[in-house]
């Protein structure tokens, strides 16, 4: 049934290394996850940010100062009252406003919980999370530093409130979820590519004069994408945890596992796309036409539950969006399989149907 | 057990019909010319006979086995050359055979004194490390024949092996499948050019999918659509032949008139006096040399064939 599966193997990988687009497939990659990272991290500094200060003392005004020192605010203006707040945010000119109250001082000096309250904007998910963080984090220090008094329970209460989209996604879900785009991107194009050459240049009807089997012509094209798909998915996850300190909360062996078996309905679609197009150029637009819903509907970019329900069913259909989701899990909830099992079935059904169809599709359109 | 086989075969794609009922027979060590124009479904017949395609209806056995029911048990004993060269540009020479060797099921010490045979056998030995794709379309052809010779197939499909080469290699190419073809080797090998259709052994013709001769040369040169009675074949020279031919072609007892270049080839009534058609093309002002009894060529015959069944469908 595997007849001549060794050799396709070898001739594909001797294949792979000579072909000069190889050595983009590694490095696009990490191109991206650079771009797409690092734009995110600079959208995290100088929020424009209003403040109304009814205190106006030197507690007031170092705790304010402690929020520019992050780089991550820069006050734009102060508002005459907290309608002002609200009206900055609301009309665009400022994405957080930190309202703080007459008693402050006060508040501080009798050890009594000193409220604040922060407003962000939360139409932008990215900024609204990393700016939440950050102002919690320089509510715990100020009050370690402004009160030399130990032992006191929370003395700046932070209030936050975010505007305009109470279901806030965190930023750090974008790295984790990129991870999913590019392998999905590699192997999608890699391998419909790869059978497409073949048939172009007429080589896939000379194979098959051939006895080689047709499973083996389907898993030799398949398994060296199978190894980069690997590396690539290594690569990336490195980058991520070295480079944008995203730690792998959940179990490292069952990330791996869970993403090998997510490549599978991904060379799949790449063999569908093989089999309609019928060269390079519109393998690229299928490509694209399957890329572009998963970039866009799986969650990876805006949350899905605020979705219309066709869009939502849409991105259903999508096995990215499982795997996103099972990224997510375990990177960053540190979610384990007892967690992830639906997301898992789902992506292990897209499996079996997606590369059986195609491969189905694949002998057909070999007959 | 002839090496080919095929009866009635036909495949049509939607309302149009490819092959239409095509019967034939190859014997053994047989070097078979399959002609046509383009589209007249050459490409689909050995398409068929290799297993790529299935037949609508009829049936065909390859080395005494049923293509249709079997492709599979075919696919080892037979080589096919299609007519694209349609190798791995990006392996080389050596890294071809092997990929091709290890296909066909070829390992160890047999694949090694394959290689070594069909390397010696076509010369390859200086470019084994050269990447196939650049190599010249010679070279290539060589490369692609030396990957269907490999496994030792008993039928092997050439689809144009000559087109775009040059006529040295097309020699060579030739001289090498009168060799194999004595050695018990059977080729079906489609072709435009009529010299190489006249060195095989039996040529079939195709015209609008339809088989519509198949024979020795000899055999369809004397078939009497080609050669009727009372008539015979002239041949004579003239460097105006064209306007010759325009003359020729009206004056009365000519049937027919072909050009070869400077060469006329005429089918006249046997009771025409030959020398009366270059003393009127020297009347005419126009030099030529005696009118020669010659062989209809098989192109002769292939025009006649194709001006019969054209006037059949009508």
């Amino acid at each position: 049934m595997l007849h001549g599966l060794r050799a396709m193997v070898y001739k594909e990988a001797i294949q792979v290394r000579r072909d000069p687009a190889t050595r983009i497939v590694f490095v696009v990659p990490v191109i991206q996850l650079l771009v797409f990272g690092y734009a995110i991290d600079t959208e995290v500094r100088h929020v424009p940010t209003v403040v109304f200060d009814a205190d106006r003392r030197s507690a007031s005004r170092e705790f304010l100062s402690r929020f520019e020192a992050t780089g991550v605010f820069t006050i734009t203006g102060e508002a005459a009252d907290p309608s002002g707040v609200r009206a900055a945010i609301v009309s665009g000119r400022a994405k957080v406003g930190i309202l703080i109250p007459a008693r402050f001082s006060d508040d501080l000096l009798h050890a009594r919980a000193a409220q604040v309250q922060v407003l962000v904007d939360g139409s932008n998910n990215t900024i609204a999370t990393q700016t939440l963080a950050a102002a919690n984090g320089i509510a715990l220090q100020a009050a370690a530093a402004l009160l030399p008094a130990r032992g006191l329970r929370a003395p700046i209460d932070l209030r936050p409130r975010v505007l305009f989209n109470e279901n806030m996604e965190s930023a750090n879900f974008f790295v984790p979820g990129l991870v999913g785009i590019i392998l999905q991107l590699t192997t999608v194009f890699l391998t419909a590519f790869s059978i497409v050459r073949e048939r172009e240049r007429g080589t896939m009807e000379q194979l098959m004069v051939t006895p080689v089997s047709r499973w083996a012509l389907v898993l030799g094209k398949v398994l060296p994408f199978v190894a980069i798909g690997c590396i690539v998915s290594l690569v990336v996850l490195g980058l991520m945890v070295f480079l944008f300190h995203v730690p792998i909360q959940g179990n490292q062996a069952l990330l791996l596992a869970l993403s090998a078996l997510f490549l599978v309905p991904s060379l799949g679609l790449g063999i569908l796309i093989s089999t309609i197009a019928s060269n390079q150029a519109q393998a690229m637009q299928l490509g694209f036409l399957v890329m572009l819903p998963s970039v866009l509907l799986s969650g990876f970019m805006f949350p899905r539950e605020e979705m219309p329900l066709v869009i939502y069913g849409l991105s259903c259909l999508l096995p990215v969006t499982y795997y996103i989701e099972i990224l997510r899990g375990i990177i960053l909830r540190g979610a384990g399989m007892a967690d992830l099992w639906p997301q898992a079935a789902v992506l292990a059904v897209f499996a079996v149907v997606i590369f059986l169809g195609s491969t189905r599709r694949f002998h057909k359109r070999l007959a | 057990m002839p090496a080919l086989a095929a009866h009635a075969l036909t495949r049509r794609f939607g309302s149009l019909t490819a092959v239409d009922r095509a019967s034939f027979t190859i014997e053994r060590g047989e070097i078979f010319g399959l002609l046509g124009p383009n589209g007249s479904g050459k490409s689909t017949m050995i398409r068929m006979l290799c297993g790529l395609l299935r037949p609508t209806s009829g049936e065909a056995e390859v080395d005494g086995i049923d293509v249709v029911r079997h492709p599979d048990l075919v696919k080892p004993r037979i080589g096919y050359m299609s007519q694209r060269f349609s190798l791995y540009r990006d392996l080389t020479v050596h890294e071809n055979l092997q990929f091709y060797g290890q296909v066909y099921g070829l390992r160890g010490v047999r694949l090694r004194s394959r290689r070594a045979a069909v390397v010696e056998l076509l010369g390859l030995a200086d470019y084994l490390d050269r990447l196939a794709g650049l190599l010249s379309g010679g070279w290539q052809q060589r490369l692609a024949l030396a990957c269907a010779l490999l496994h030792e197939p008993r039928v092997v499909f050439l689809d144009e092996p000559t087109a775009g080469i040059d006529p040295v290699a097309r020699r060579q190419l030739w001289d090498l499948l009168f060799e194999l073809s004595a050695a018990g080797t059977t080729f079906l090998v489609t072709t435009h050019y009529m010299d190489e259709a006249e060195r095989c052994t039996q040529v079939a013709y195709l015209y609008l999918s339809r088989l519509v001769s198949c024979g020795k040369p000899a055999d369809l040169k004397a078939l009497p659509v080609v050669h009727p009675p009372q008539t015979r074949w002239l041949r004579l020279e003239s460097p105006q032949s064209s306007r010759a031919y325009v003359l020729l072609q009206q004056t009365p007892g000519v049937l027919r008139a072909t050009i070869f270049g400077e060469a006329l080839h005429l089918l006249v009534e046997e009771t025409l006096d030959a020398a009366r058609l270059s003393a009127m093309l020297r009347a005419e002002g126009l030099s030529s040399t005696e009118p020669v009894a010659v062989e209809p060529s098989l192109e002769d015959v292939f025009v006649a064939l194709t001006e019969e069944h054209a006037a059949e469908r009508r």
